[in-house]
Parts: C-alpha cells; structure tokens; sequence
C-alpha cells in the first residue's frame, strides 16, 4: 500500500517537474512538438527506470560494504553516463524499432538532473530497491505527463499574439506556472 | 565599453552581464528555479556553484593538454563531482541551516548546465588565468540572477529580505511567490523585462528555449559546443551529432565575432 501511496505522490502531487524543479531543461527544450515531447517522456521513463534498479542495487551491494557512501555522486553519474551508452548500444543491435523510436532522445538524458535526482533522492529516502525502482517509473511517468501537456500548449500557442518580451522563453515560464498551479490540486489525493 | 577579450575584467563583465548565464544563456534553470525560496538560499546556491565552477575550469584548464580528445566528457564529470562532493561535505560541516534547505540540489550541481558548458566551451580550449576568471564571472552572473530572483520571491512571498520583516504589518504575504509556481512566474516576468530592455537598446531579446541551447541536457549542447546559446539543436540533434565539436565551436566564434 505504501508502494503505491509513493507512486502516486511521486507521479502527480510532488512531480518532478513542476514542484521539484528536476529535468527542467528537457521540459523546455523537447516540447516543440507534442511527438518528440512523448519520444522523450518514453526515453527518460526506460532509463530513468533502469537506473533507479542499478544505481540502487551498487549503492547496496558495493558502496555500503565498503563504507565509500560518499562516492555515491560519482558513482552514480558515471553509472547513468555509462547505462546510456549501453542502453544505446544494446538498442540498436537487438531492437532496432525500440531504437528507432527512442534513439536520438537517449544521448540527451545522460545528465538530465532527474535521473541522477531520484537516484540521490531514493538514497536520501533510504527507499528498498523495489520501493526505489517504482519511484523512479513513477516519477518519469509524471514527467511524461507534464512535457506531453506543455507540448499540446505550446502547439496552441504558437496561433496566439503574445507581447514581444514575452515571445519563447518568459511565456513557456507563465504557461509552466499555471501548470504548476493545476497540480497543487492533487495534493488533495494525500 | 569593449575590453581587450580574455581579459579578467572582461571575463567577469561578461559573466555578469554579456552573456549571464540565466538571464541571456538560460543555462542552469533547475537550481535557479528550485533553491530561490528565499534570498539566502539563492546566494548559497550560486556562491557554492560559483566555487566549484571556478575551481574546476582551472583545473580543467590546467590538464587540458593532458587529457585526450575522447576521454574529455568522463574526465571533466570526475573532477567537476570530486569538487561537488567536497564542497558537500564543507557545507555540511559548516552551514548544516543552508545545507539542510538546499537537500539534494548541492550533489546536483554536477549536472548544471553551466559547469558542464563553460568547461567545454572555455576551460578546455584556453589558459588556466582566464578560464579561472571566467568560472569566476559566470559563477557571479549566476549567483546575482539568483539573489534577484530569490529576493523578489522572498519579498512578495513571505514580506521578508534575508529573514528580516521589511514590509508593512498590513501586507498579506502572497504564499504562491514562495511555492513552486512562483519560481516559474517569477522568472518569465524577469526574463521579460530583460527582453524589453535589450529591444529598447536595439539589441536582440534573449534566447528561445527551442531556439537556444537546451536540447534536453547539458552533455549533449557541452558535446556540440552550442552552450553560447546561439543556435537551436531541439529537433536537429541527431543531425547535428555528425558535425564535429570543432567546426560547430568555429562556427559559434564566427557569429560572436558579428
């Protein structure tokens, strides 16, 4: 039950990009359009999953061990760094669609601060492996959600007069903040 | 005013105000939108991202001969986090008020934007004295983006500047600057209104973020040498992976140069 209770908050009341502020530049850069938006949101779930398994299962299994938890920064983002060319690599010899479909957003995750977020924030919460895994889908499903939202606004948006100031960045910021806004709604799922 | 270029004053300058990295680049925005709470975070955040920024562009500069072509990505990650994980522990020892607040964002400074990028598209290239000054000044251009950014929420948010009451008792703090979506609208507004005063003075507004340097992280513009902010990568980057990092650096030096 508490599994579940973890997801959700990680998914909708406390999501990653709209509260917690992590991946931000990937919620800006890729939600042009509403199809490369879900390509990234599908790519940041496959490794954002993965790595919250293996970073949890080397931060059990050999940093505590050896007492080196401190490490757990480096080892972590050069765990991720290398997840992603493995993943990359491993794509595209045996499943070529899957690559297709994700290839170019895979090399453009190795430092999202989201993956290296959760992976420091399962250690923080000293969630279980499990527990840990399923935080981290969790939490790519909420980005999912928020950048496939933004694109469908910003897709819109571009038939609006917007101020000239106000053009690219600043009125994405405003757009970003009344979604935030909507959120705060599902703290009421507490 | 133009400076001799590479300079340490126009190094600093240029951090500061040419090309700060928040308002101009848009480099760095998930510490600058998370650690504004309050003035005090903000310029704990940008002080402790400016020390390990300046430190590791001079040591980056300084093995910059030593390290090879390939390996350069894996070898500035170990020493920008060696820097992080020290300061970690600094701040833990010696402002555990200001660690406890800022949690999880100091371990994260490893994948800001701005180090990562400053060190492929300065530090790698030029000598340690300038590469120190301009870790320097882009370190203070990010740490004033952050006090302005976190006093204004301070201010409207909870009617305080560095914990002191400033406002009159008849102020209802407006609660939301403090919350997230605060950050957000703080910041479009600020951005904003640098805007208007570059197309006031004639020059052009800053960077969209499609058009500028986010292509959904910090690796890949530091890869393509795109973190000058100047040229769109978002739907392209497969394509523009072909192109090597230098023809794209020559190509950013060209436009500069305009």
């Amino acid at each position: 039950m508490e599994i579940i209770m973890i997801a959700i908050t990680a998914c909708l009341i406390n999501n990653v990009v709209l509260s917690q502020f992590l991946g931000i530049c990937a919620f800006l850069g890729v939600s042009q359009k509403s199809d490369s938006a879900s390509g990234m949101g599908m790519a940041v779930t496959f490794v954002l999953t993965l790595s919250s398994l293996v970073c949890g299962v080397i931060y059990k299994f050999l940093l505590v061990p050896f007492n080196v938890e401190y490490l757990k920064t480096i080892a972590f983002i050069l765990i991720v760094a290398a997840l992603v060319q493995f993943v990359e690599m491993f794509t595209k010899k045996f499943v070529p669609s899957l690559y297709e479909a994700l290839g170019i957003y895979l090399p453009l995750i190795t430092t999202n601060c989201a993956v290296l977020g959760v992976a420091l924030l399962n250690v923080q919460n000293d969630y279980d492996i499990l527990t840990g895994t399923v935080h981290g889908f969790a939490t790519a499903i909420g980005f999912w959600l928020a950048i496939v939202i933004l694109a469908f606004i910003r897709e819109k948006m571009v038939f609006n007069d917007v101020p000239k100031p106000f053009r690219g960045f600043p009125i994405v910021m405003i757009t970003s903040a009344l979604m935030s806004i909507a959120f705060f709604g599902f703290a009421a799922l507490k | 005013m133009r400076l001799k270029k590479d300079t340490p004053a126009e190094r600093i300058l240029n951090g500061i105000y040419n090309e700060n990295p928040v308002f101009c680049l848009i480099l760095g925005m998930c510490p600058t939108l998370a650690t504004t709470t309050s003035a005090l975070n903000g310029v704990g955040m940008g002080l402790s991202t400016t020390i390990i920024l300046t430190l590791a562009e001079l040591i980056i500069s300084l093995l910059r001969k030593i390290i090879p072509d390939r390996m350069r990505m894996p070898a500035y990650i170990v020493v920008i986090a060696s820097f992080v994980t020290m300061v970690d522990f600094l701040m833990e020892g010696f402002t555990p008020g200001l660690y406890k607040s800022l949690g999880i964002y100091i371990p994260l400074i490893v994948v800001n934007c701005i180090i990562m990028g400053r060190a492929e598209a300065y530090a790698g290239k030029m000598k340690p004295v300038s590469a120190f000054f301009d870790g320097l000044g882009m370190g203070l251009g990010f740490t004033i983006a952050l006090f302005l950014l976190g006093s204004v929420r301070e201010i409207i948010g909870a009617g305080t500047w560095f914990g002191m009451k400033i406002t009159p008792v008849s102020y209802v703090p407006v609660n939301i600057f403090v919350l997230a979506p605060g950050a957000f609208l703080v910041l479009g507004f600020l951005v904003a209104v640098m805007n208007r005063l570059k197309i006031g003075a004639g020059r052009r507004p800053g960077v969209d973020p499609a058009q500028g340097n986010m292509c959904g992280d910090c690796m890949s513009c530091m890869k393509l040498g795109l973190c000058t902010g100047r040229e769109a990568c978002t739907e392209n980057a497969a394509v523009k992976e072909a192109v090597p990092a230098d023809a794209a650096a020559k190509n950013n030096e060209g436009k500069e140069g305009v």
